[in-house]
């Protein structure tokens, strides 16, 4: 019998699930049955609901079989996997699963397929075509094509990526930075952390032609360290694109340069604001710096400065590889191409989906979601992380799109769905959007930094039932000066889980009632 | 293996070291910091003038910045450190009645440390595991899909 190829992934979510327990098994079964096999570590398909996920090579494609715990591991031996025999966990087809037939896998095309780090398997993925075309372009055309895509900050602003681009390039400089924000701290959200944990070359061939466009030689990736993982395997992705020449003196024996540096953050929330973030690379405490002058003019080290999101710098390649048309042709509106969406919290099929905009977040928690993973009715999802929107499912028409949820008074952000079911108290959590606004605020603004304080004070007085029609007046009149007058996204947008939770879900706020009621 | 072994006594030419090694980084300072707690398990104090010299700054900007973030401990943590996700997605599935039932196990709240030296627990925002809550980090070891009573394994663990 030729040797089997057997994929589990190594992505950290499989690792926090069992599957290093699961390899070991296979191994130690393989060898006592005399079976000839071969594992491969690979990064996650996204159906996280099914890590660890087991899959084999086979003539008809690759049969997975998920999730799996070690002790299951001799009964699907028993049930002849390595054939791809029927078993319980069985799942069929891996690619022809609805969660995956569904997408429209862009960014996250190899995610999932590839040993993260074998540079073999990302040429033999398409990997390095973006790079290769970008070589035989001038700097001005990379943007052009990036600008025609229709490409907007993925990290949660929607800033047209080819404008901040442009900028950089044309501010008069010594030195220009890349600088990818990897500080992925919304709860919720895990898209960079699976793309560089993955397929991290994907993001180094973003970075590299983001330096070739705008004349930078130099670039960092600021990953924060409550992702070890992603921080081991990107260093280790660096290290061996260097040896290979996609980075260093000479970029594919072009004569261009490019060097890239990975930096671990050391836990502040704030640093994925980027100035903040630029101050924490300085060396600096990780406070906001006021705008302008903008990063693009003015940023690393005082150097034009692009900043850009893992999920920005990793559509990159595919829109050079593509072409800015095909890559816009997707989506709607003013939100063109695909977004890497993630289902999270308390929900039945959590994971990664990538697609088009404009999908409903009904169909998204609903259908491909499947509901709430403790079988009670969904009650809220709050959508962009600890500053978005919590979203009754009277709005669940809403499309993802950043206009259309911008007009409903939310915001898509980085991508994270997290779901809510109906023991959910809204007045709690708008309790504890303030109370995180307050630990991670860098202090620099007053609105953002006393008024989280407060903020929880009266929430606290809300929660006991005490003078609550006073303090909710209270309370709408700090989010006001919060949202008017801190100097970033942390205070600015506290207000907005805060007040999405007081208008959609009045009756958690209401205890004076219910402690009359219980009077 | 006792985590706590893994670390050094503190020793000024060793800090020095490491500074001089790193200091050639464009913004060497937060290298340096982790590259101490890696090594002594926390940013002794003493260490601060230290680094201040090697990187002509003042001893304010370095505890400035120590003071700052979370990472940089000034004290010596537990032997073993359990960091348990407090955010929205692991709230969702019942990351309060996790802590619960681990702060009984353990003897201690959050943000504690045993008197025996042997555990800290400490909150943690966001591990990148959402999708598999609630989920926490032990010693490095991520776990997820914890609940009241599987949580109990990483009480044992740290008590053995």
């Amino acid at each position: 019998m030729s040797r089997v190829r057997v994929f589990i992934p190594q992505d950290a979510a499989a690792l926090a699930v069992g599957a290093g327990q699961v390899v070991a098994r296979i191994r130690a079964e393989a060898l006592t049955r005399g079976l000839d096999i071969e594992i491969v570590r690979n990064g996650s398909r996204g159906m996280l609901w099914l890590e660890p996920l087991v899959e084999v090579e086979l003539p008809q494609g690759r049969v997975g079989y998920g999730p799996m715990t070690a002790a299951e591991i001799p009964s699907l031996f028993d049930a002849g996997f390595l054939q791809g025999g029927s078993h319980p966990r069985g799942i069929g087809l891996v690619a022809d699963h609805p969660w995956l037939t569904c997408q429209q896998r862009l960014t996250f095309a190899r995610c999932g397929l590839t040993a993260p780090l074998s540079l073999d398997d990302y040429r033999a993925h398409g990997g390095l075509a973006g790079l290769a075309k970008a070589l035989q372009m001038a700097p001005a055309a990379i943007i052009e094509e990036v600008t025609r895509s229709g490409l907007r900050g993925r990290g949660g602003a929607g800033f047209p990526t080819g404008i901040k681009w442009r900028t950089a390039a044309q501010t008069e400089a010594d030195q220009r930075y890349i600088v990818c924000n990897a500080d992925e701290g919304d709860s919720g959200t895990f898209a960079d952390r699976m793309i560089m944990e993955g397929d991290p070359y994907l993001l180094i061939e973003g970075m590299v032609i983001a330096g070739l466009a705008v004349g930078a030689t130099k670039g960092f990736v600021y990953i924060r360290s409550e992702y070890p993982h992603a921080f081991k395997t990107f260093v280790e992705a660096i290290r061996i694109a260097e040896a290979a020449g996609i980075l260093g003196d000479d970029i594919l024996g072009s004569g261009r340069v490019f060097h890239l540096e990975a930096r671990l953050g050391a836990g502040a929330y704030i640093c994925g604001e980027e100035t903040s973030l630029l101050d924490s690379l300085e060396g600096k405490r990780g406070t906001v710096r006021k705008k302008p002058p903008l990063p693009a003019i003015q940023g690393l080290f005082g150097r034009p400065t692009i900043i850009n999101n893992v999920l920005s710098l990793t559509a990159v390649p595919t829109i050079l590889a593509m072409g800015g048309d095909f890559y816009q042709e997707f989506g709607m509106g003013r939100s063109r191409g695909t977004m890497p969406i993630q289902l999270a919290g308390n929900i039945k099929h959590g994971g990664l989906i990538e697609r088009a905009f404009g999908l409903t977040l009904g169909e998204l928690v609903e259908d491909l979601g499947g509901g709430t993973r403790t079988g009670r009715p969904i009650r809220a999802v709050q959508v962009g992380g600890p500053l978005g929107a919590y979203w009754p499912t009277s709005l669940f028409d809403t499309p993802f799109d950043y206009e259309a949820f911008a007009a409903r008074g939310g915001m898509i952000g980085h991508g994270g769905i997290v779901v809510f079911d109906d023991t959910v108290d809204l007045a709690k959590q708008a309790r504890f959007a303030l109370e995180f606004c307050a630990i991670e605020s860098c202090g620099k603004c007053t609105p953002c930094r006393i008024g989280s304080t407060r903020g929880v004070e009266v929430m606290d007085r809300i929660l006991a039932g005490q003078d609550v029609v006073h303090q909710i007046n209270l309370l709408q009149d700090l989010a006001e000066v919060m949202r008017d007058g801190s100097l970033c996204a942390l205070g600015g947008l506290t207000p907005m889980p805060v007040m999405s939770a007081l208008t959609h879900f009045p009756e958690d706020f209401d205890r004076a009632q219910s402690a009359q009621a219980a009077e | 293996m006792l985590v706590q072994e893994r670390y050094r006594e503190f020793d000024p030419a060793e800090v020095r070291a490491v500074a001089m090694e790193l200091k050639g980084l464009e913004g060497p300072l937060l290298p340096i910091l982790h590259a101490l707690v890696d090594r002594f398990g926390h940013v002794d104090r003493r260490a601060v003038p230290i680094v201040a010299e090697v990187l002509n700054l003042s001893r304010a900007d370095v505890h400035g910045v120590v003071t700052f973030y979370h990472d940089f401990r000034q004290e010596p943590a537990g032997r073993h450190v359990i960091k348990l996700c407090q955010a929205e997605a692991c709230q969702s599935m019942g990351s309060d009645r996790v802590l619960a039932a681990l702060e009984t196990a353990l003897g201690i709240r959050m943000g504690e440390t045993s008197p025996d030296g042997r555990v800290t627990l400490e909150p943690v925002y966001c591990l990148g595991l959402c999708a598999s809550a609630p989920s926490a980090m032990l010693d490095g070891e991520l776990h997820a899909r914890l609940d009241p009573v599987n949580v109990l394994a990483l009480a044992q663990e740290v008590a053995a």
